[in-house]
């Protein structure tokens, strides 16, 4: 009986396959793909990015079923999902702390890159396009942040849309382009509804789909920094690459456990985490005539803030904030280390790279807190580190003292 | 060249002309759409002059009123604060108003305003938008001795004084705008409107 069931599925399959590469795929993306078989705990990321974007994505459809998109509407529609919609505080809290999870994720997916090399050759293209997902994930939680259209939405939307502003000439001309009125208003938010809903995730989505691509075309990097296809069975398998399926997918859902455990305590004992998630000001609807006392983003972007506030000129303030994300993109090729991986560097980079997260992470809480004298000139100082990271890799990577990189992964 | 041999200098021209008018035609009909995110018409029309009666203002008051969606603050500066703002020069980075974008002719004087007791600006940073606090007190604590009165922005510190002229070492570029008025009667004004001869 059993036996005639399988035949049938298996004879659905074959359908199937003749029909639409299903089993090609499978073997390529799952079965048949070999990673390294010591990827660690920070290898747990990329695929908890993926999931936060399925959490966002199925919440955010279900808040566009009960939000309103109006200067008028908006922040009591929010409320009205708060109060009244069923479950629509958790369907909320879900979004809003997903934001905030989205950003840890990958971070720490991004430091997990410095940490072995990720971005080194051959995988260049790979570290680009998921840069390229950085910056379309910041304008997509840039842009949500302004539609519960509190005090903080509004001021936060005018002050980042008045950084285009500084840009010579054309600057003033975008600004009014980009808010669609004299001021942010109605069409502004409008229009940030339709890109925050429709534009920015499509983007998200495909740019997913190529990152995911390039990955599997070189492969994972590993700690060791090892390229296993170098060392290959007789079969063509690298000899220290596992099939993803099985081995990894289970070892993701060790994390995907892990993170929800975390995730669900958050949304369900500190959705606000003190103001850091959601600030106490946007819980006042927007008033254009009065800034609030204090104006701060939301804690995943203080760092790129704290470097803006650092910096006495308006234009030069914009253009330290961009250049602080193009530097990233220029890692693969500031990197002249004959190392990829931590495990091989030598104490020079240990100590630069502690001081890189030491600055990364004092911007991120100098810019939560007010423009005293005090707070902008350790700002200044943080900034000038964050540079040089980027800026004298070219010299340090090249004179620390390296281990020789091992022929296989390191594996107990 | 006999038939059957293939130009590939033709091919390539042909290819990069095609390519090239498809993209003038992409071009245009990217148009409509960019065009689409301009100020509409209503917004454009929401412009409208507003009319203040300032009669009520006492010595030393803000009026905050709401032109192009923007606040307007209108200032009626008593004796002391048109005194204190003359030490300033030095500690500002545009005392006599020579950024000519920054207020309309009949306004760029000592006091960047027509009648000297009123002073009448867009109240938003030319940092980055915020709307900066009124700080008319003397030497507060968190401002320092040397504050004549003036303005704060709470969001990235720059200051300006009571006619909206900007600190020097501040993160805002420029003073604050003053916005085309005149006067109707000696406490009626027009926000919006040129003065008729100006």
């Amino acid at each position: 009986m059993s036996n005639r069931l399988s035949d049938r599925m298996l004879s659905l399959r074959d359908w199937v396959d003749a029909r639409f590469p299903l089993m090609h795929l499978w073997e390529d993306h799952l079965t048949k793909y070999y990673a390294p078989k010591n990827l660690n705990f920070w290898y747990y990321f990329g695929s908890l990015a993926m999931l936060v974007l399925v959490i966002q994505v199925v919440t955010g459809i279900f808040l566009t079923m009960n939000y309103k998109p109006t200067a008028e509407t908006a922040f009591a529609s929010v409320e009205y999902i708060m109060r009244d919609v069923n479950w629509g505080w958790l369907i909320r809290y879900l979004h809003s702390t997903g934001a905030s999870f989205f950003f840890i994720v990958v971070y720490l997916h991004m430091f997990r890159g410095l940490l072995y090399g990720s971005y080194r050759g051959p995988r260049e293209l790979l570290w680009l396009i998921g840069m390229g997902l950085f910056v379309v994930l910041m304008a997509e939680a840039f842009m949500g942040y302004l539609l519960p259209w509190g005090q903080m939405s509004f001021w936060g939307a005018q002050v980042i849309i008045s950084l285009f502003g500084a840009i010579p000439y054309i600057g003033e001309d975008l600004a009014l382009w980009i808010r669609g009125d004299y001021v942010v208003a109605d069409a502004t938010l409008n229009r940030f509804f339709a890109f925050h809903v429709i534009a920015a995730p499509l983007v998200l989505i495909g740019l997913v789909v190529l990152h995911i691509v390039a990955l599997h075309s070189v492969g994972s990097n590993n700690p060791d920094g090892v390229e296993i296809k170098k060392k290959k069975g007789p079969n063509g398998v690298p000899l220290d690459g596992i099939p993803f399926h099985p081995y990894y997918t289970v070892k993701d859902m060790v994390g995907v456990a892990g993170f929800l455990i975390v995730f669900a305590a958050v949304v369900f004992y500190a959705p606000e985490m003190g103001g850091f998630f959601l600030e106490k000001d946007n819980f006042t609807p927007a008033d254009p005539l009065k800034t609030p006392e204090h104006i701060a983003p939301v804690w995943y972007f203080t760092p790129f803030y704290a470097i803006l506030r650092a910096v006495p000129d308006k234009f030069i303030g914009v253009l330290a904030m961009g250049a602080a994300i193009v530097v990233l993109f220029l890692l693969p090729w500031l990197d002249r280390s004959p190392v990829k991986s931590i495990r091989q560097r030598g104490t020079l980079f240990k100590v630069i790279l502690a001081i890189f997260v030491v600055s990364f992470i004092s911007l991120a809480y100098l810019g939560t807190v007010p423009a005293t004298p005090i707070a902008t000139l350790f700002s200044r100082i943080f900034t000038g580190l964050y540079f040089a990271f980027f800026l004298l890799m070219p010299f340090y990577s090249r004179w620390d003292k390296t281990k020789p990189v091992p022929e296989r992964v390191t594996f107990k | 060249m006999s038939s059957d041999e293939i130009d590939y200098g033709r091919r390539r021209m042909l290819v990069a002309a095609t390519t090239a008018m498809g993209g003038v035609g992409a071009a245009y009909v990217a148009t409509p759409f960019i065009l689409s995110m301009h100020p509409s018409a209503r917004a454009q029309a929401a412009g409208a002059p507003v009319e203040v009666d300032v009669s009520k203002l006492e010595p030393g008051q803000l009026l905050t009123v709401e032109w192009r969606g923007k606040p307007v603050w209108i200032l009626r500066r008593d004796e002391e604060m048109l005194e204190n703002m003359k030490s300033l020069d030095p500690v500002l980075r545009d005392p006599h108003s020579d950024e000519l974008t920054q207020q309309p002719a009949y306004a760029k004087n000592a006091y960047r305003s027509i009648n000297p007791e009123y002073m009448v600006m867009i109240g938003i940073c030319t940092h980055l938008g915020c709307a900066p606090t009124f700080r008319p007190e003397v030497a507060p604590e968190d401002l320092g001795p040397e504050w004549k009165g003036g303005f704060f922005c709470p969001c990235h510190g720059s200051s300006y004084d009571l006619a909206g002229r900007v600190y020097a070492g501040v993160p805002a570029p420029s003073n604050l705008v003053v916005p085309p008025y005149h006067f109707t009667l000696s406490t009626r004004l027009v926000i919006g409107i040129d003065p008729e001869a100006a």
